[in-house]
């Protein structure tokens, strides 16, 4: 997994309560056979128009967020089923980051395996932030992992806070197979003593 | 210290156990196929890392694979792609492959003991739930999800924690016609579907003792369906025998060495478990299941159960909606049920001895008019086997179809799949709403009883 130190990119926001992963990848998606790729159906009902076309009235379909990596977004997001083709619909995308006053549980913990950093912030904190993003086109925002700091220009500096197990392996860009692999030692060297 | 079966294999593949994380365990076996490996191979790939040990890694195609004419091309794209993504996958990664092309191909629960790949004491697993099958042969297996296939493939170990243990004392003669499934469903019956949940099962006494290799395989392959993650039988001289000569059995000292080993794996005299059962089954007769979990059963000779009768309000309403489903009413009896389809298939019940003993009841005689009837062997070599003994020529005489091996209409992720409202005997494993197609209605039962409810076109006491 790809680690994650510091983060900088154009933020977006999304507005919206309770969305939930049928809405991030509807369920004619999931028979897919590979792990990548789900971008292009992220938000699919919303984003795309009957006949195929981009929905111009859809936010992550405007000019101003286009290349964006930070999503900000509204409560419980990413609820509904445990699939991990949410997490891998959004990172294939291109987001990084999402913020949002309140995340799904299983979402959340799939966010890091898939090397994503979920935020939680108030909705004191964010609408700052919010304000900044709706009055700026292209304003970039700068998540700081190891200092657990988020930054804009020009005086946007709000702390978060992150599980230390999980902020660890994300810096190191562990997933549970890295955090395996960091014993491959042990691996070998039970396979030499017992001869497999 | 006494040890249980279940202790000394754990014990034995301990790599590693570090404060705060689950101890690391190491894998001798993984078995993969088509559906649920894709994104496992994928994850490796984009992670830019090796599979382990391919020589630990071994491939079938058996879940959406079609069972009529194999040379004609797949229908289904999906089930097209997923196929060709595992050759492609085997090839890349250098994972032996049991393709469509192969005499060896089948379930990969049964073709794993088959090519003497499943052996005593081994740790075994695959992402797929009835990998407990293996366990018959007194290993631990179990089945998993693809982040975990994931995991095997680049570590050859899983993080695991170490589960309880739970032995279940079978003791009595089985009566004729009655058959290790029946003891199966009779198990899940007693403890309910959730009664393993949290526990290795090791099946013990007489009656385990007695059964052949293939009936102790559909034994431990419905552990799952009540509960457990794995099911375990300690090895015997039934075990040695049917590991010795196959391909990929220790030959010649290293198999007597082998066997010297494995003789010490049974539970000491004396271990402790954290729980014990006793069942007698000399006077147990042929199960059925009547609802949509494999706890609701009954006897074959018996009537549906009346769900208001049940104190647990859980189960009662859960018995309302089953008996909606299945289109039955309570107190009607088992023998009055009427049936569209037979399935004689799947990991549980699709062995040559399973074979054997349906074409034993349906020889000389003709599946009833309006049934449809299909026998899947659950391989090619077993297909093979039985073409060689005259059991297909039994079968369509009889009228039933004779095909591939494969799932087939266990899950029905191929074209073998129920119409909605259509009711089948079904030798498989599981009787969920919808598992054979949407709005079906499955019976679990035994070949014997499956064979003998195709002749009447009514679920039917092979006794009889
Ligand atoms: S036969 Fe049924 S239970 Fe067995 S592996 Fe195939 S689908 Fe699963």
């Amino acid at each position: 997994m790809e680690p994650l130190v510091t983060h900088t990119g154009i933020a977006a926001v999304l507005d919206r309560v309770n969305v939930d992963t049928d809405q991030i990848i509807p369920k004619q998606f999931l028979k897919r056979i590979e792990r990548t790729g789900f971008g292009k159906f992220l938000f699919y009902d919303w984003r795309y128009n009957e006949d195929g076309t981009d929905n111009p009235d859809f936010e992550l379909n405007q000019e101003r967020y286009k290349g964006a990596s930070i999503l900000l977004a509204g409560p419980n997001f990413g609820c509904g089923s445990s699939r991990e083709h949410a997490p891998w619909s959004l990172s294939d995308y291109g987001f990084k980051v999402i913020i949002a006053p309140s995340f799904a549980d299983i979402f959340y913990s799939n966010c890091f395996k898939n090397a994503m950093l979920p935020i939680k912030l108030s909705p004191e904190q964010l609408s700052p932030i919010v304000r900044k993003v709706l009055a700026t086109p292209g304003y970039e925002l700068t998540a700081d992992l190891e200092k657990q700091l988020i930054t804009g220009d020009p005086d946007i500096s709000i702390p978060f806070e992150v599980d230390p197990f999980r902020k660890e392996r994300l810096l190191k860009g562990l997933d549970d197979i890295g955090i395996s692999l960091q014993k491959e030692h042990l691996i070998t060297e039970y396979e030499n003593r017992m001869g497999k | 210290m006494k040890k249980t079966l279940y202790e000394k294999i754990w014990e034995s593949h301990v790599v590693c156990e570090e404060a705060g994380e689950p101890p690391l365990l190491y894998i001798d076996l993984h078995l993969v196929h088509e559906v649920t490996s894709p994104q496992a191979f994928e994850g490796l790939r984009l992670a830019g890392r090796k599979l382990r040990r391919p020589d630990r890694t071994f491939a079938t195609m058996d879940h959406n694979i079609p069972t009529t004419d194999r040379t004609l091309p797949i229908v289904d794209e999906i089930s097209k792609k997923q196929i060709n993504t595992l050759y492609s996958n085997c090839e890349e990664f250098g994972v032996s492959l049991y393709g469509l092309e192969s005499p060896e191909l089948g379930i990969v629960h049964v073709i794993g003991p088959e090519l003497g790949l499943t052996r005593p004491g081994m740790t075994i697993v695959c992402g797929d739930s009835h990998t407990a099958t293996h366990g018959a042969f007194g290993s631990l297996a179990f089945g998993m999800g693809t982040s975990e296939v994931e995991h095997v493939m680049a570590t050859q170990c899983l993080p695991q924690s170490k589960s309880k243990n739970f032995r279940i004392n079978v003791n009595g003669k089985l009566g004729e016609m009655v058959t290790a499934k029946d003891l199966i469903l009779y198990i899940i019956r007693n403890i309910g579907t959730d009664g393993g949940t949290g526990y290795v099962i090791e099946y013990a006494g007489e009656t385990i003792r007695a059964l052949s290799m293939e009936e102790r395989m559909t034994v431990c392959n419905m552990s799952i369906e009540a509960g457990a993650r794995a099911g375990m039988i300690a090895p015997d001289q039934k075990t040695f025998d049917f590991v010795e000569g196959r391909r990929f059995a220790p030959k010649g000292d290293e198999f007597k060495k082998a066997v010297e080993y494995w003789s010490t794996l049974p539970t000491d005299e004396g271990a402790v478990f954290d729980r014990e059962l006793d069942l007698d089954v000399s006077s147990l007769v042929p199960q059925v299941t009547w609802g949509t979990s494999p706890g609701m059963v009954t006897d074959i000779n018996g009537t549906v159960p009346d769900p208001e009768s049940f104190d647990d309000p859980v189960a009662k309403e859960a018995g309302r909606r089953a008996l909606e489903y299945m289109g039955l009413k309570a107190g009607q009896e088992v023998a009055d049920i009427e049936l569209d389809t037979v399935f004689i298939g799947s990991c549980t019940n699709s062995r040559i001895e399973d074979l054997r003993a349906a074409a034993s009841v349906l020889k000389g005689k003709k599946v009833a008019d309006g049934v449809f009837a299909l026998v899947v062997p659950g391989s090619q070599s077993i297909k093979k086997q039985a073409e060689e003994e005259g059991l297909d020529k039994i079968f369509t005489e009889a009228g039933l179809a004779w095909r591939e091996s494969g799932c087939s209409m266990c899950l029905a992720m191929n074209p073998d799949v129920l119409k909605p409202g259509e009711r089948c005997a079904s030798t498989s494993n599981r009787n969920f709403e919808g598992r054979q197609g949407k709005g079906s209605r499955t019976h679990l039962v035994s070949p014997e009883a499956a064979a003998a409810s195709a002749i009447t076109g009514r679920l039917t006491d092979p006794r009889n």
